[in-house]
Parts: structure tokens; C-alpha cells; sequence
């Protein structure tokens, strides 16, 4: 079952042809990841996922994302979908507020003011994101003083709490020492069980480790895609072979 | 003989740091002298300020100083009026223009579109440039007809004429040092506010705003200082009998309007006096940047 579809996307900004006919389905329940050299398009096809690139000026879409056969560009309102295809960054950036605020955030913001709803929500989150034991004795301190691993895994927490169906993770772990990274990849192993997960990714190791499927892009092209085990060890395609076994990119 | 040799045998020697540089001498010096200019000024003010205001504090007394309500040179000398004049038409004046101001400054920043902005903008920025005796012109013309027009009183030059002229004054000041902190927050907050399925105004409140929170308070600061020091457009529009003022729409003299009126002709104690109107002004701006050091203490 598809979670997600991508068909015949074609993606501009200005004048330039960042996406090309990209077409890729993602399957629920599994990790997906984006690989692909800088500048190739996976970042900006990520965010076509829950229309952050909506915040870009003059970018031009055509083509469909569907999220469960809608339409996500015509039939469904974007700050729904935003709820439901939650997002990561690449740098961690909780907002200046106290963790427990971070984690409550999405909720208030839907309207949500009953302390125990929150209470709960905070707490749940925060245990799915490996965060809990760490800081369930200073949910007042500010986020920002966390550790960079910490601060990753509480933006996970922020998402996680808004009990989305997918999660999108745009090089979630590029800015963190290895041991947070290590920290990340075993939260994500819990994560897949629940989750739909998208993720760009400069690590092939960490395609290879976390991904069940694998989608290769090159210049704005989805070159080739599929089982993460067939894309490593029989590419298709002299440009996947070429990058997976490190010759270029 | 080869090259590698050659330089060998050169013997060079790397000379250790020269002791004395006197092109650089030079330079720390011209960089230390213009950091003392600001300093010798403030300290230059505070002190003449104090030598000729103290005078007064000890003929009258502090006490009575500051807390008299009559001004009637060259027997009393109370300037509680001024000091209420002062602050209330400061106070209104933020009231009024601070949240036009922010409101302003989150519209250019975040909601404007562009060619809407590219006038805003520059009509904000040309406010910041007009003289203040200009405002006052405004204030004479459009402020203190319509105040006697709307609530029929015989004069308009009012401590309201005062507030809303003040209160367009700040505007400039506060909303462009708002839209500068706003505009310089990482783009990160507003995606990862929008990426939760927060509406836009709603992560401009929640989030953005409070994020620039010492950038605005400064803005806001800058704007109290202006709307407090202000003389010129105040003299025009505010009617400056040196009573107490009953109400908003009674005429009121502020402390910097005091000064500024009566300085060409006092002598002796009276002038002493005016100086001593200073030193609570002075006094003022102190409170103020102590104040706002506190609040932005721990965003520094």
C-alpha cells in the first residue's frame, strides 16, 4: 500500500527545471530514502511532500503528490497536511521556548489548551523520541540548551506529538557527531514500526543501514529506484553504479 | 649549486614580533580615541548638567523640587507637573504607537507583498527624516483642530495633541528596528512553526515575534527615549502652561519643554532650575536603558 505517490512531478523555480517527470511511489510503514549528489533535487522533492516549497517565490508545479489518492496540491488544506506529513531538518531548531512548549507547540497552535491532553502528549512524545529520561526533570528549560543530538531528537519529539502518518527528514543527522547520529538511526529503527518515513541523505552508509527502499536522483532525475539491497548491490543504471560505489559525488 | 641549497645557506633568519610598531601604535590609538568620544560626551553632560542643576536642589530642596506643583520663578519651583506631563504623554504616545508600530514591522517582514512593502518602506524611512518642528506644523494644522472639532473644547493644544504627535514620531524607530529583528530570525523558525501545521499568523505570534522580543524592546526603547527627549513638537501642540494637567484634554508642559522655553531669559536660581529639570530628565533616559539591560539581560 502506497502511502505516498509521486506522479510525473515537474518542479521549476524561475527558469529552472529543478524536477524532472519524477515519478516514485512511497510505501507505507517503510523507510524511503533520497539519495543522490548536492543540487540533484532530493531536498526539494522532499519538501514538495507537505508543500514547504509553497513558502519559495516563484516556484511553478506540475504533475501530483498524492497522499492516500488525494491530490495534496488541490484537495487537501495544507496546514492538514502538514499535521499529517510531518517534517525534520537538517539543523535542528527548536523554537526559543521550553522543551515542554516545543512539544506542545503544534498542539496549542490546533487550539488545544486542556493541561492533561498536554501533559500526556509531552510525555508520550517525548518517550517515543528517546528523550523522555533525559529531561522529563527540566521540561521548563529552555530547548535551546540541549545538546544538538538532544535538540534533534526533542524536534522529533515536536513532530512525533502531532501524531502524524508520515515523517519527512531532510538530512536529519548532517549536522550531529556520530554519536547523536548513532542515537538518531536507533530511534528511527522504532520509528519505522509506526511511521512512514522519507529521508534525504548525504550518508550512503546510512541509506544502506536504515532504508528499505531507495530512490537515486541525478540532476533533477529520478534515475532509479526500488529495494535499498537491489540499488547498492545491482544498479541498474551506470550513473546509481557509478555513485553508489563512491566513484563520484 | 642547487636552489634548495642556495636558500639554505641563505641564512635566514625569522625575525621575532618588532617591540615597536608604530603604524600599529598609531591606529590603536585613533581606534581608541573615537571610542572615547560617546564616553567624554555622556560624562562631559552628566557632569556640567549636575554642577549647574545642583544649585537649585539645595535652595529649594530636592524634595520640594520634584515634588511641587507650582512653577512660579523666582519663588517655587515645583516640577511634578512637568515630570507628569512627561511621562503621561510618553506613556500614551507608546501606548498608541507601539503596536501600530509592530503591527507595521510584522507586515513588512512577513505578510506585505513586495511592491506593497517598496512603498511602505520608504514612506516609513522619509517619517524618520522630517525635523521635529515639522511635526509640530502637522500637529498645529490637522491634531489640534480636530480635537477641538470632536470634542468641542475651545483649545486643542492639549497633552492628546502631544500623545498622538509623539505617537506617530516613534513609529519610524520602533518599526524599523521591529522589521530589522524579525527579518534577521533564522528562516528555521517559521518552517519548522508552518512544517507543524501552525497557521502563518499564528507562528508570527507564537513564534516570530517573541523570538525578536529584544530587538523589538529595543526599538521600543529608542522610542520612549525619542517621545521623552522631544521639545520642539510638543512646545507646538501642547499648549505649555506649567500646572498640573486634570485631564488629556487639558494643555501641559513637559520637562523638555520647560527648559527650552524659559533658558534664553532665566538667571540665577531660575536657570539653576531649568538644569535641575534636566537631571530628572537625564535620570529618566538612565532608568530607561537600565530597564531594558534587564529585560533583554539574559538574551544577550
Amino acid at each position: 500500500m502506497n502511502k505516498l505517490a509521486v506522479n510525473n512531478l515537474n518542479l521549476f523555480y524561475g527558469d529552472n527545471h529543478a524536477l524532472k517527470d519524477i515519478s516514485l511511489p512511497i510505501p507505507a510503514k517503510q523507510v524511503t530514502a533520497l539519495i543522490g549528489p548536492s543540487g540533484c533535487g532530493k531536498s526539494t522533492l522532499l519538501r514538495t511532500l507537505n508543500r514547504m516549497n509553497d513558502l519559495v517565490e516563484g516556484v511553478k508545479i506540475t504533475g501530483e503528490v498524492a497522499f492516500e489518492g488525494d491530490d495534496i496540491y488541490r484537495d487537501v488544506d495544507v496546514k492538514q497536511l502538514r499535521m499529517r506529513v510531518g517534517m525534520v531538518f537538517q539543523k535542528p531548531n527548536p523554537f526559543p521556548m521550553s522543551i515542554y512548549e516545543n512539544v506542545a507547540f503544534g498542539l496549542k497552535a490546533q487550539g488545544i489548551k486542556d493541561k492533561k491532553v498536554l501533559d500526556a502528549a509531552v510525555e508520550e512524545s517525548l518517550r517515543s523520541a528517546a528523550l523522555w529520561d533525559e529531561v522529563k526533570d527540566r521540561l521548563d528549560a529552555p530547548g535551546q540548551g540541549l545538546s544538538g543530538g538532544q535538540q534533534q531528537r526533542l524536534c522529533i519529539a515536536r513532530t512525533i506529538a502531532m501524531k502524524p502518518e508520515v515523517i519527512l527528514m531532510d538530512e536529519p543527522t548532517s549536522a550531529l557527531d556520530p554519536i547523536a547520529t548513532h542515537k538518531i538511526e536507533d530511534l528511527m529503527d522504532e520509528l519505522r514500526k509506526k511511521f512512514t518515513i522519507v529521508i534525504v541523505t548525504h550518508s550512503m552508509n546510512q541509506a544502506k543501514r536504515i532504508s528499505d527502499k531507495t530512490a537515486f536522483f541525478w540532476m533533477g532525475e529520478l534515475v532509479e529506484h526500488g529495494e535499498t539491497t537491489q540499488i547498492f548491490n545491482q544498479p541498474q543504471d551506470q550513473r546509481t553504479q557509478g555513485y553508489v560505489s563512491g566513484e563520484f559525488g | 649549486m642547487d636552489t634548495a641549497t642556495k636558500i639554505r645557506t641563505a641564512n635566514i633568519k625569522i625575525k621575532p614580533n618588532k617591540s615597536f610598531d608604530p603604524i600599529g601604535m598609531a591606529f590603536h590609538a585613533l581606534f581608541l580615541c573615537s571610542a572615547m568620544v560617546g564616553v567624554i560626551s555622556v560624562a562631559t553632560i552628566g557632569w556640567f548638567v549636575f554642577q549647574e542643576g545642583l544649585p537649585a536642589f539645595s535652595e529649594a530642596g530636592v524634595v520640594n523640587l520634584i515634588t511641587g506643583r507650582e512653577w512660579l520663578p523666582p519663588a517655587l519651583y515645583g516640577i511634578f507637573p512637568m515630570i507628569v506631563a512627561s511621562l503621561i504623554s510618553t506613556l500614551g504616545a507608546v501606548m498608541i504607537g507601539v503596536p501600530i508600530a509592530i503591527l507595521t514591522a510584522v507586515f513588512l517582514a512577513e505578510l506585505a507583498p513586495k511592491w506593497l512593502a517598496n512603498i511602505v518602506r520608504p514612506a516609513v524611512e522619509l517619517l524618520a527624516g522630517i525635523p521635529s518642528v515639522v511635526y509640530g506644523f502637522f500637529g498645529l494644522v490637522i491634531i489640534v483642530p480636530a480635537i477641538e472639532t470632536l470634542f468641542n473644547i475651545p483649545a486643542g493644544n492639549t497633552v492628546l495633541a502631544g500623545i498622538i504627535v509623539l505617537a506617530i514620531m516613534i513609529l519610524p524607530t520602533v518599526i524599523t528596528i521591529s522589521e530589522t529583528s524579525i527579518r534577521a530570525l533564522p528562516a528555521t523558525y517559521k518552517e519548522g512553526a508552518l512544517a507543524l501545521g501552525a497557521s502563518h499568523i499564528y507562528s508570527i505570534f507564537k513564534v516570530l515575534v517573541p523570538a525578536a522580543k529584544s530587538g523589538i524592546l529595543t526599538g521600543v526603547a529608542l522610542g520612549i527615549a525619542r517621545a521623552i527627549g522631544e521639545t520642539m513638537a510638543i512646545i507646538m501642540v501642547m499648549g505649555n502652561a506649567p500646572a498640573m494637567p486634570g485631564s488629556l484634554l487639558e494643555p501641559a508642559r513637559t520637562l523638555t519643554a520647560n527648559i527650552a522655553m524659559e533658558m534664553a531669559y532665566a538667571t540665577g536660581i531660575h536657570a539653576s532650575a531649568l538644569y535641575s529639570t534636566g537631571i530628572v530628565l537625564l535620570a529618566f533616559i538612565v532608568l530607561l536603558n537600565a530597564s531594558l539591560l534587564y529585560v533583554n539581560r539574559t538574551r544577550a
